[in-house]
């Protein structure tokens, strides 16, 4: 990334990136695959470009829908005390807030746990396919991959997940707690959503979904 | 890495206010001054936004302001055979302590109170601080600016808990947990502390340096 005066004045508009954090300006020197461009004023990464990263998030986000659906139907937790027991699925959990006008406080934790992380990685792939196969953008491909982004501070399961640890220690001594298939879909899932976001270049997203555009 | 430590000293870095260009925030390209709506993604184009201090002064109020019953009213009710408990945030932590459990009676008390409170600090402190010279280096500033936006999101981890055990702790007769009404509070709470970070414009840490360095302003 160069950022002088005198070379930033002549450079198109199209070879310039800008960081989003601090407003630096540079000239736009792509990085190889596994190198990165990070913003020498306050280093943001701003470009990441790995190989194959396309099929690979793809390959994640896919999995990650499945784990979603199948951890919301599937038992999650199932507790047991004095002979009375109790299973719960994730859904069941997300929707426990039924107290009068705690009911708007369900819909909330049911879309940061659920509808939220299961919408974005499906924007995910419906933005990413055609990129992957060389295909034109799909339409509205921009606005998608925007909004996912837009969304992606409101994903929260693996907070949820973290959740759960804290709240299995708390009734560890008060009933017997048994883990159902859920939760383990749960812990694998958290685990590629993680990855997933790690794998992805916005900026290469980007530039890819533009130069279809024009070509 | 590309591009480390080609140049020289830091307030020598072009801004693209100072190049006469409007950036998007969302997907780095450069427009030329006066762009409103950015070309490539549809993102909004500002280039320093005015509003933005008013936005999360507003946003951090609201907060603020449910913070305070997040706190007062009980967040679980617990019912065991005949005896119903309300259990405040502190309360319940306290309880904990008592019975033993330091640890996590630790976790909760760091989750639910020195986080949120941090966060109200930290979005206080950056937003007089691009005001006013401040003599905590916009290094620092970032970084603050950073834990802010990425530990904002866990303070939801109490809310989930109270989720949690409000649904598995249903053992009719035996013992019962559900969710009172610090609960909601607790949850706007974080959601309006989220979007006051959001609304934050990190531009605006670097710009007062510029100004003390340069001399001349581009406004």
């Amino acid at each position: 990334m160069e950022n002088r005066p005198d070379t930033l004045a002549n450079t198109p508009l199209d070879e310039l990136i800008v960081c989003p954090i601090c407003d630096a300006t540079y000239r736009l020197n792509r990085p190889k695959n596994g190198e990165r461009a990070i913003c020498q004023r306050c280093h943001h990464v701003l470009i990441a470009p790995r190989r194959k990263a396309g099929l690979q998030i793809i390959a994640v986000s896919t999995a990650v829908v499945i784990l979603i659906i199948a951890a919301t139907v599937f038992p999650f937790l199932q507790i047991s005390a004095a002979g009375k027991h109790n299973a719960v699925s994730i859904l069941d959990a997300a929707l426990s807030f039924t107290d009068g006008w705690l009911i708007i406080l369900s819909l909330v934790t049911a879309a940061l746990i659920i509808f939220v992380p299961l919408l974005r990685m499906l924007l995910t792939i419906y933005v990413l396919v055609p990129v992957v196969m060389d295909r034109p953008p799909a339409r509205h491909a921009m606005k998608a991959f925007r909004f996912s982004e837009a969304l992606r501070p409101w994903s929260m399961a693996e907070i949820f997940a973290l959740g759960c640890a804290v709240a299995l220690v708390k009734i560890a001594d008060l009933a017997q707690v048994e883990f159902g298939p859920a939760f383990w879909m749960f812990g694998v899932l958290v685990v590629l959503v993680v990855a997933q976001d790690s794998f992805m270049c916005k900026w290469s997203v980007w530039d890819s979904l533009e130069n279809k555009k024009n070509t | 890495m590309v591009g480390m430590g080609l140049l020289g000293k830091q307030e020598k870095y072009v801004t693209a206010r100072a190049a006469g260009l409007v950036a998007c925030t969302r997907c780095t390209k450069a427009w030329p001054k006066g762009t409103e709506v950015c070309g490539r993604c549809g993102h909004t184009l500002v280039s320093r936004d005015k509003m933005s201090l008013q936005r999360v002064w507003a946003l951090w109020i609201m907060g603020f302001l449910c913070y305070i019953p997040a706190n007062l009213y009980p967040m679980l009710k617990t019912r065991t055979l005949f005896v119903v408990e309300e259990s405040t945030i502190i309360g319940g932590a306290v309880e904990l302590a008592h019975h033993g459990a330091l640890g996590i009676a630790a976790i909760i008390l760091f989750a639910s109170v020195v986080i949120p409170l941090g966060k109200f600090w930290a979005i206080a402190f950056l937003a007089i601080s691009v005001q006013k010279q401040s003599t905590v280096s916009y290094h620092q500033r970032l970084r603050l600016y950073e834990v802010v936006e990425y530990i904002g999101r866990w303070s939801m981890i109490d809310i989930f808990v109270v989720a949690i055990l409000s649904s598995l702790v249903q053992l009719k007769a035996l013992a019962a947990i559900n969710p009172g009404p610090a609960s909601f509070f607790f949850a706007l709470s974080v959601i309006f502390t989220m979007l006051s970070a959001q609304a934050f414009d990190a531009r605006m840490i670097w710009d007062i340096q510029a100004k003390q360095k340069e001399a001349p302003d581009y406004v």
